[in-house]
């Protein structure tokens, strides 16, 4: 019979990790300010990737050619056309939801792995572009040092920015996930056939997930780029997408924070593995290869799993939080 | 209410649908038959869009409905099963239906409501009238076959079709089972007044139920009439029925 799931509990291990959240730049040494703020961007942008792949079943397998779009924009708003950085923080993202429109304009005439080759071919292009017009990007020299209002341009305040920017993406992306919408879209996932049947238009609607997930990747992309003053080609390098693409593995694709999960995962790895040896991606390997035999929802469908157990009953990765 | 008037379709060469012609009266319950690859499952395809035709009109309602993609087709009052369990399988029963009743209310692109407070008590009545009310929130990957099969006729209700399309509502059902599915298609027919257009296997069930049977022999349609008229005709049961008997 119908569950009665309770929420009271969720909101107030919600409201606790915010406030941790919100005093630890005040404890906590700059670099470790500079690199939780770093893993909000990636779980914004992990998150946003999630949307099309986990939640709507499309193989977006270049998907970090937005985040650099938008993180490109932003930059050359601010230094080719001198435009004010709040409105090119607000236009940026815009301008990646139009190359996703763009670009998946064409793939959602395809399925599957033929959408993905195709994904991943038109955003090479657009990674050529970055990396050889050099008059206008510099290449893959990027551009550095893009002026910052004194607002947000200490660790700690950009870390504020990005926190309250992170949040309001998530509670967007989190009404969207739980709206009719996002509900058609996992149907999609499990079977666009069927969703046909009962009168969706399922191109369209996959169209306009991208071109949301598109966008919010753009969001992460500005974030990125306020935090570091810097881009360069590498943010839409396809090595970047495939990170991206396992952080949803590693946090669950079925689930909806999954993904922020991976994206801290592989974060730290990367920085504190890092330090030691350059193969970091050594240790994500071998990860990946227990995770697959052992929790192969993922860590966060692995806790859904559990916590739904002690309760009520199974609850399945795409209900979960 | 539904006209299928000539139709064609092949298949690199294959003539999958060679003349096919079907009549369906508004309340009717109507049953194609053939034997295994006489172009059942493709006539059906053609008429809900998943396939175009070569040749020939699907007309529902005085409209030619036979270029329209799926979805279009499904608007205009067709709703169908496929053969094999087609259902949303990582999405819990309830949602199943709730994805399909919220399609028809057009509201499958808003983003920012609620969805689960959303068309509960339509959802939950179209459940309860093929029995699955108790299995609300049991992953639908994880019901029985038969239970999927009759998901699958439920999240088709849920868009309030005039011509319900099924096609094998039966295949790989227990006896039991089978009874069962037909007594619910032919309650669903009787209550709520739906045109049912189904194919199927099993003889028995067949003459058992529909007003009107249609033969196909190598996609083309041999006759259309009642079951006493079929089960007279000599042509069909030289071609079908007869033929099972010589074997």
């Amino acid at each position: 019979m119908r569950k009665k799931g309770s929420n009271t509990g969720t909101l107030l291990l919600l409201a606790a990790l915010a406030i941790v959240l919100l005093l630890l730049p005040s404890v906590l040494p700059r670099f470790y300010t500079y690199i939780l703020s770093l893993i909000f961007v990636t779980a914004l942008l992990a998150m946003s990737l999630n949307m099309v792949v986990g939640h709507g079943g499309l193989f977006q397998f270049h998907h970090c050619v937005f985040y650099g779009v938008g993180a490109y924009a932003f930059a050359l708003m601010i230094t080719k056309a001198g435009l004010p950085m709040w409105l090119s923080f607000i236009a940026a993202p815009f301008a990646s939801a139009l190359a996703g429109l763009m670009i998946g304009w064409l793939c959602v005439r395809l399925t599957k792995l033929y959408f993905g080759m195709l994904q991943i071919s038109l955003g090479s292009l657009i990674w050529a572009i970055a990396f050889r017009w050099y008059s206008l990007t510099h290449g893959d020299d990027g551009i550095h040092g893009i002026p910052m209002p004194d607002l947000i341009s200490s660790t700690s305040a950009a870390y504020y920015f990005i926190f309250l920017f992170f949040v309001l993406c998530l509670l967007v992306m989190y009404l969207i996930f739980k709206s009719p919408f996002g509900m058609a879209l996992q149907a999609m996932r499990d079977n666009p056939d069927r969703c046909a049947a009962v009168g969706i238009n399922v191109r369209r609607h996959q169209l306009t997930a991208i071109v949301i997930a598109t966008f919010f990747a753009g969001v992460a992309g500005v974030l990125f780029a306020v935090l570091e003053r810097t881009v360069f080609p590498d943010l839409l390098f396809w090595v970047l997408s495939l990170e991206v693409l396992i952080m949803c593995l590693l946090g669950g694709w079925f689930t909806f924070a999954g993904p922020a999960i991976g994206a801290g995962i592989t974060v730290a790895l990367r920085t504190f593995v890092g330090i030691y040896t350059e193969y970091w991606t050594l240790v994500l390997g071998v990860l990946l290869i227990f995770l697959i035999f052992f929790l192969p929802e993922g860590v966060m469908g692995f806790i859904d799993q559990r916590v739904g157990s002690l309760g009520r009953k199974k609850v399945p990765g795409s209900q979960g939080v | 209410m539904l006209r299928v008037e000539n139709l064609y379709k092949s298949f690199d060469g294959f003539m999958a649908v060679n003349g096919a012609n079907l009549i369906v009266g508004q309340g009717q319950l109507v049953a194609v038959i053939g034997p295994n690859g006489a172009g059942k499952t493709t006539l059906f395809n053609l008429v809900t869009g998943q396939l175009r035709p070569d040749r020939g009109k699907v007309i529902l309602n005085g409209e030619d409905i036979g270029t329209l993609p799926p979805h279009e087709v499904c608007r205009r009052g067709i709703a169908r099963s496929f053969q094999i369990a087609n259902i949303f399988h990582r999405l819990s029963v309830f949602k199943n239906v709730q994805v399909s009743v919220l399609s028809r209310q057009k509201k499958s692109n808003r983003f920012f409501a609620r969805a689960h407070r959303m068309a509960v008590q339509e959802t939950d009545r179209i459940l309860e009238s093929v029995g699955l009310l108790d299995r609300v929130d049991d992953i639908a990957g994880s019901l029985s076959h038969g239970d999927q099969r009759i998901l699958e006729i439920a999240i088709a209700l849920g868009t309030e079709p005039q011509l319900l399309i099924l096609d094998e509502p039966t295949a790989g059902m227990s006896p039991e089972e089978t009874t069962g599915t037909m007594a619910l298609i032919r309650k669903l027919a009787d209550t709520q007044g739906l045109t049912i257009l189904f194919c199927e296997h099993d003889m028995d069930v067949v003459f058992n139920t529909a007003q009107s049977i249609m033969v196909m022999y190598y996609g083309k349609t041999i006759i259309q009439g009642k079951p006493e008229e079929i089960r007279r005709n000599t042509m069909v049961q030289e071609a079908y029925l007869g033929g099972e008997d010589d074997a």
